[in-house]
């Protein structure tokens, strides 16, 4: 078996294994945390599809995932309810309802077509200036949703999504990203955009329009997470744009940057150990809330842990856990050097 | 007449602070070749020590110089824990630590003092106004200006006569290099961060007397006008960040004057709407900096 089909093999089966033990073990609880946890992979993964080819950190992915969740909301709210949840919409679509299916699809495409607009003259910068300008980029897609009332209901919380995101959803779209990711890192642009994140010049030199390279993977990165924004506004049901700010980035890139931004094994052991942790340290955060008498509300804690052990990481394995091999080729060269051996 | 008097002083001012807040952030990219996410929260840190000893009694300019001192002691606190550490390894490594620190600060401030805004001690003149020609003009604009005035000429003094300067500028340009001619690395960075950490206080007494509040995520726009700032300046170049800054404040003015109330709620939009522009038709920003050496 081909390594990378090793590789597609073993994540997909992580992710089942995940979707149906929660399954089986049947506490509605662990069924919010998995279904959570495939919409966290869609979206890291997603991530990991530009910021792990291109070697350049994107902070304005989780805004694409805002775009895709209200595209979708505007579909897909029934149109009675559209007069009370999105008062001044434009006439013309508060007839619109199409399936959330349908809908999910349309939030990937909005977000790619943003992306492809916006982002030509971004990806020609390197370096810092091309993470502070995504980082800009974040501030502006926030700012348009808070204020574009019409679409988006401002800054109040926007509700009556159909809620049709379960686990078997969440999962099978979590395993289509994963397939997706693989399959652009071996593709031609996938491997020139690595050549080109290893050495810009040499890659350059070889003839790669690096720019165009990395609009591409750029592209595809905020269609995922549009699809994952749309998923996860078919789970939560009422949002604000307050979700998809910086505290939600900082997630996702905690959990793209602990497994190893550069292989999709990475992005998905990543999410998985992060989700863990988040939960337990939200679990413990709210137990201390529960006990402790009036000595004031904790919050942040969690995050500050978070961080901690983000710089930990960084410090002690900077390229993540996952820092350059995919596990199939991992697999494939330990067997490989058995074979020798015997 | 009064109307071109007001867009002045509102653009200087502005621009001033703007200028200074990029400032803060190019002397440490200039160097280390690395972007301080951290750098709002230097601005936090001033503001908190101004709320902290509020209560104290003490004159409010003993307060300031405190929450300067305090501002530098973190800058060289970042530069310990989130940069030295990483510092050899890949850039996105850094971007990732200096993010993480941000964090770490901004929680710590949520979870020891309080997500609510903090009223800060003030003294009379940041809500004085003063009238120039027919204008109404607030003392602390005309504050704003004095200092920025008063530091970009003390910067430039420092970057172009002093040893510590001119240490750094060779750093700057050629890492490897200066250190082979003897200048101390780790020592030069702890000073451009105590540097960029001193700006970021002045920076945030100035911005906090415009909101009198401070909350945890205050530094979130001023990071943002500096990295806008540095980008269409040129990354690597000191008097393009303060161009940049001022071309920030003179964008925005003239959108606070131009849009109407309805899109004025857009007006981050705009602004970054031009920078596109200003980089597609300069990738490297205004200014190009020296050229590019290793860093480390």
């Amino acid at each position: 078996m081909k390594p990378s089909h090793l590789t597609a093999l073993v994540l997909l089966a992580v992710i089942v294994i995940i979707g149906v033990g929660s399954h089986l073990i049947g506490i509605r609880l662990y069924d919010r945390i998995a279904t959570n946890l495939m919409i966290s992979l869609v979206l890291v993964v997603g991530l990991q599809t530009f910021m792990g080819n291109s070697g350049l950190l994107s902070f304005a992915h989780i805004g694409f995932m805002g775009l895709g969740a209200y595209t979708s909301a505007v579909l897909t709210i029934p149109s009675q309810m559209k007069g009370m949840a999105l008062p001044d919409l434009y006439p013309f679509l508060t007839a619109v309802e199409v399936s959330p299916l349908l809908a999910m699809v349309a939030g990937g495409l909005v977000a790619a077509a943003v992306a492809a607009a916006i982002a030509y003259p971004l990806m020609r910068l390197s370096d810092a200036a091309a993470v502070i300008t995504s980082f800009a980029l974040l501030v502006v897609l926030y700012t348009v949703m808070n204020n574009w009332s019409a679409l988006t209901n401002g800054p109040r919380t926007l509700f009556g999504l159909p809620r049709t995101t379960d686990l078997p959803t969440a999962a099978s779209v979590a395993v289509l990203a994963v397939i997706a990711a693989l399959v652009f890192k071996e593709s031609r642009t996938g491997k020139l955009l690595r050549a080109s994140r290893e050495d810009e010049v040499a890659a350059a030199a070889l003839g790669a329009n690096i720019p165009a390279l990395r609009w591409r993977a750029f592209i595809l990165a905020a269609f995922l997470a549009g699809v994952g924004g749309s998923l996860w506004g078919h789970f939560i049901t009422s949002f604000s744009p307050k979700a998809f700010y910086l505290k939600e980035t900082f997630l996702i890139v905690t959990m793209l940057v602990v497994g190893g931004a550069n292989t999709v094994t990475g992005a998905v052991v990543g999410t998985v150990l992060i989700t863990v942790a988040y939960e337990g340290l939200r679990g413990t955060e709210s137990m201390l809330n529960a006990t402790s008498f009036g000595a004031g509300q904790v919050i942040g804690l969690t995050e500050i842990v978070l961080a901690l052990a983000m710089i930990a990481v960084m410090i002690l394995k900077p390229g993540g856990i996952f820092p350059s091999r995919e596990i199939g080729d991992i697999l494939a060269r330990l067997r490989a050097r058995k074979e020798t051996r015997s | 007449m009064a109307f071109t008097i007001q867009f002045v002083i509102d653009v200087l001012s502005l621009g001033g602070a703007y200028a200074l807040m990029a400032l803060g952030l190019v002397i440490i990219y200039g160097i280390l070749r690395l972007v301080n996410f951290a750098y709002g929260e230097l601005i936090m840190v001033a503001g908190y020590t101004l709320y902290l000893t509020g209560g104290s009694g003490l004159p409010w300019i003993v307060m300031a110089v405190l929450a300067l001192a305090m501002a530098v002691v973190f800058g060289i606190f970042t530069d310990y824990a989130a940069f030295r550490p990483v510092r050899a390894k890949s850039v996105t490594a850094v971007l990732i630590t200096s993010f993480a620190f941000s964090n770490l600060l901004q929680n710590a401030a949520l979870l020891f003092i309080s997500p609510r805004p903090r009223y800060v001690p003030l003294p009379e003149i940041f809500s004085q106004t003063v009238v120039i020609a027919g204008a109404i003009t607030p003392v602390r604009n005309l504050l704003t200006i004095a200092a920025s005035i008063v530091l970009l000429a003390a910067v430039a003094f420092l970057m172009r006569k002093t040893t510590l300067g001119i240490a750094m500028r060779a750093a700057a340009s050629n890492f490897t290099m200066a250190r082979m001619l003897g200048v101390p690395a780790n020592l030069i960075i702890s000073l451009a961060f105590a540097l960029s950490g001193f700006l970021a206080g002045v920076v945030g007494i100035l911005w906090i007397g415009r909101i009198g509040t401070v909350v945890p995520g205050i530094g979130l726009e001023p990071l943002l006008v500096a990295f806008i700032a540095t980008v269409i300046g040129g990354m690597r170049s000191l008097p393009g960040a303060v161009i940049g800054g001022f071309l920030l404040a003179f964008i925005d003015t003239t959108l606070n004057y131009t849009l109407s109330q309805d899109l004025l709620k857009f007006r981050d939009a705009f602004t970054f709407g031009l920078v596109i522009l200003i980089l597609l038709w300069r990738p490297d920003g205004l200014i190009k900096g020296p050229a590019s050496g290793q860093r480390t």
